[in-house]
């Protein structure tokens, strides 16, 4: 325990050790289930009213951005309370729904794909560290275990889009693939500078190496307030708007072109379940974009650690999960194509330049003062800027608003 | 429905194996076709997020990218032209509201110009100017649900859409107050118009035409004109090459588009649009982009138009009170009356035998004629650019099926 440690950090911490005490030593493997038991519990718990409250969230938000309400009707024992019940009458709806399998379907993967596809997305959640003494599994390759785990709901989709035998669940089940192995890439590209910052793969290890403040305590060391942490953040969100399938990359679920994508048979709770799981996906990557770039747990400023640690894990989620109701608020779809395109010859590229601009400001990181830090920042800027124009302008080419003539 | 009835020509039982024709019905059947191999034939519509309505493609698929599309439609044919042989000519006006019923007001413009050639009727002054500002306020409310509806279709989970009808709900309620209803407004009559609008619609109309929605139109431009995602999908997605656009009959902002300059208002001047200060905005690529453009440039031009139309209306009758409606018997003969409807040429064609019914009824409906061409625009083109540029030909189904 550190002397800035939240009384609301330890505390807890010390009484669940103290409790978890009293099973007797000789039974180690039944502390280990029992704690394991408790954090499978306390995620299920947390993650799934978060999951609840995401969806109600983004549906008055993207009202509020539409110049409409959004849901406000449903009560529980008169209690409106603005329509935040919504979800609750949405699960009971889900629940109480027919399940209908198409006579052609593959039943067999019709069945376990919404399953996959809540389990999958799940297991990313062990590896997070939601507090100072929050790592449900603290894994030395935590990072490479949540991006094997996250592969594995590719898998999920396209088992979807396959076994319904419909032709635009098979579209959507071309497209995800193609989209979602184009965009792993530049994801993992961008974690490896932060790996080599840190020097370990463990997730909570890369959090502590975030730790501490310049300037008297104001300015964390956050991986993003570097310049290619600050790239590699900008590369991760837009991976994971795609890795997660959300707009402007929402096109397996392309509404106005494939109806619903591989949703396109479900119906009833398997439809739910899959709603399900594209959320633990958002916020599993968030979780984990918070932790590899925004600094985890930790406190923006000294003087606020007062805070809980899992306050300041909550907090940043939730603002990563508003900011991706904003961009489905706002953006336009793009085109298989173009999104491809934009992996393979923008992100990719970017994400080994900056790799290279990673190498750079560990090497300089003995240049010390004012002068030398500014040189070092600008130059960094500049190894990522000037890659980031040409090959957009490469990947815009010909394309430009443009003048219109009239008729005399 | 036999697979092969479907795309005639590349299915039929010799392109299968032996003993795999007709294919397995659980099987998600591909077509084959000696060139490309084994193609996913997928049936879009009627039932369909973006057909707009009751609108089929059947396309066939390479991938992504379309080899074949098939326009169907005919699910809401109604018998529009025989019913209105068969009913008197003025009792006709409220259903041609139901052919485009996004501007009913344009629909009745053109069948009453036709009945006005066919009857030899008049209309005053003061009728002229009160069918142009009601006929430009429903080529505003047409092309602001058209920019929402293609905005949608883009992806953009309504956000423009809805802005887009919150300002045609506004032109809406004034349209309301005028002529009593919302969309199925009735308000043409033969010699004029059915009320004279009152100067305080007038002055509420030019306020919002200074105030409100031109702020919208800036928002919109600024917001969605110039996006990098909205250039990227729509420049050179479905275009249209001006020749063919004039051999198929091609009219109204999509033919403006491809670069040729027609614009019924300008070519005929039928009413009174010789007096009115007006461009006529011209694409140069034929492209999803400029069609969205021709809209957006033309709500510019239409509000300048109303601007003067409400600077110079003259006082006097609304409607000539010699005309007239009810009982209404032409001399035999023939009219066709056209205007500049916000989808294109409308035309109405009559013959009349001297009865009180029309002896043939016909319409040219614009979007009808505008689809037809809809496969020569998305061959080789994906599927979300086949949606896109049925989102901007502009169709209501109402008018493509009668």
């Amino acid at each position: 325990m550190t002397a800035h440690e939240s009384f609301l950090d330890s505390w807890p911490a010390e009484k669940y050790a103290a409790l978890l005490d009293l099973i007797p030593a000789q039974y180690a493997w039944l502390r280990w289930l029992v704690s394991a038991l408790v954090a499978i519990a306390l995620i299920l718990a947390v993650f799934g009213l978060l999951f609840a409250f995401t969806t109600v969230t983004e549906r008055k938000l993207l009202g509020r951005f539409q110049n409409r309400p959004g849901p406000n009707r449903v009560r529980i024992l008169g209690i409106r309370a603005f329509g935040f019940f919504q979800p609750f009458a949405d699960a009971v709806k889900a629940l109480t729904k027919e399940d209908i399998v198409p006579a052609a379907a593959d039943k067999i993967l019709h069945f376990l794909a919404p399953a996959g596809a809540v389990f999958f997305t799940l297991l990313g959640f062990a590896v997070i560290p939601y507090g100072r003494h929050l790592t449900p599994l603290d894994l030395d390759a935590g990072v490479l275990y949540f991006f094997a785990a996250g592969a594995a709901s590719e898998l999920v989709i396209f088992m979807a889009g396959w076994s319904g035998r419909n032709k635009y669940s098979l579209l959507s089940a071309m497209r995800a693939l193609a989209q979602l192995i184009s965009f792993e890439l530049p994801l993992l590209l961008v974690v490896v500078p932060v790996v080599l910052a840190a020097g370990t793969l463990g997730t909570s290890a890369i959090v502590t190496a975030q730790g501490g403040w310049s300037l008297g305590g104001l300015i964390p060391h956050w991986n993003v307030l570097t310049p290619w942490g600050l790239a590699g953040f900008v590369i991760f969100v837009i991976a994971a708007l795609a890795e997660t399938n959300r707009c402007p990359f929402d096109l397996p679920e392309g509404e106005s072109e494939i109806i619903a994508g591989h949703l396109t048979e479900y119906s009833g709770f398997k439809y739910a379940l899959f709603f399900m799981g594209e959320y633990f996906g958002i916020i599993g990557l968030c979780g984990l974009g918070v932790t590899l770039f925004l600094g985890g747990w930790q406190a923006p400023c000294a003087f606020l650690q007062f805070i809980p640690s899992y306050l300041w894990f909550g907090l940043k989620l939730v603002a990563f999960i508003l900011f991706f109701i904003w961009i489905r608020a706002t953006l336009l779809r793009l085109r298989i194509d173009q999104l491809t395109r934009l992996a393979w010859k923008l992100l990719v590229p970017l994400g080994l330049v900056n790799l290279g601009v990673a190498a750079f400001w560990m090497l300089t990181a003995s240049w010390d003062g004012p002068v030398l830090l500014a040189v070092r920042w600008l130059a960094g800027l500049a190894l990522i800027l000037i890659p980031y124009v040409l090959l957009g302008r490469s990947l815009g080419a010909g394309l430009g608003p443009r003048d219109y003539r009239y008729a005399q | 429905m036999t697979p092969d009835t479907l795309t005639p020509g590349t299915l039929t039982p010799g392109t299968f194996p032996p003993g795999t024709f007709p294919p397995d019905a659980t099987t998600v059947r591909a077509v084959h076709d000696d060139f490309h191999g084994d193609l996913l034939e997928v049936s879009m519509g009627p039932h369909h997020p973006s057909t707009h309505g009751v609108f089929r493609m059947n396309v066939v698929l390479d991938g992504e990218i379309i080899v074949k599309l098939q326009p169907v439609f005919g699910y809401l044919h109604r018998n529009h032209e025989k019913l209105a042989e068969n009913i008197s000519y003025l009792a006709s006006i409220p259903y041609t509201d139901r052919l485009d019923y996004l501007a009913s007001l344009t629909n009745n413009w053109a069948y009453v110009i036709a009945v006005e050639k066919l009857a030899s009727l008049t209309v005053p002054e003061r009728g002229e100017y009160v069918r142009v500002i009601v006929g430009e306020l429903a080529r505003l409310i047409n092309h602001c649900c058209l920019v929402g509806f293609l905005l949608n279709d883009l992806g953009t989970s309504f956000t423009p859409l809805l802005y887009s009808l919150r300002e045609r709900e506004r032109m809406l309620d004034l349209v309301e107050e005028l002529t009593g209803s919302r969309m199925m407004c009735n308000y043409m009559r033969f010699g004029g118009v059915r009320v004279d609008p009152s100067p305080d619609w007038l002055a509420r109309l030019k306020t919002y035409l200074e105030g409100d929605f031109p702020k919208f139109l800036a928002e919109q431009d600024a917001l969605l004109t110039g996006n990098e995602i909205l250039l990227a999908r729509t420049q050179g997605a479905g275009i249209l090459k001006p020749d063919l656009a004039i051999n198929a009959g091609i009219t109204g902002p999509m033919l403006r588009a491809s670069g040729v300059d027609y614009d019924i208002r300008k070519v005929e001047r039928y009413s009174i649009y010789d007096r009115f200060d007006f461009r006529v905005p011209l694409g140069d690529h034929g492209d999803t982009y400029d069609r969205y453009m021709m809209r957006m440039l033309e709500m510019h031009e239409s509000l300048k138009i109303l601007r003067q139309a409400l600077r110079d209306i003259p006082a006097g009758p609304a409607t000539d009170p010699k005309a007239k409606s009810r009982g209404l018997r032409p001399k035999p003969g023939e009219a066709y009356g056209r205007i500049e409807a916000p989808k294109g040429e409308l035309g109405f064609y009559l013959i009349s035998d001297g009865s009180p019914q029309p002896y043939r009824y016909r319409i040219r409906p614009p979007s009808f004629i505008n689809l037809t061409i809809l496969e020569d625009m998305c061959l080789g083109q994906t599927v979300a650019d086949a949606v896109i540029t049925l989102g901007s030909v502009d169709i209501v189904l109402g008018e493509v099926d009668r």
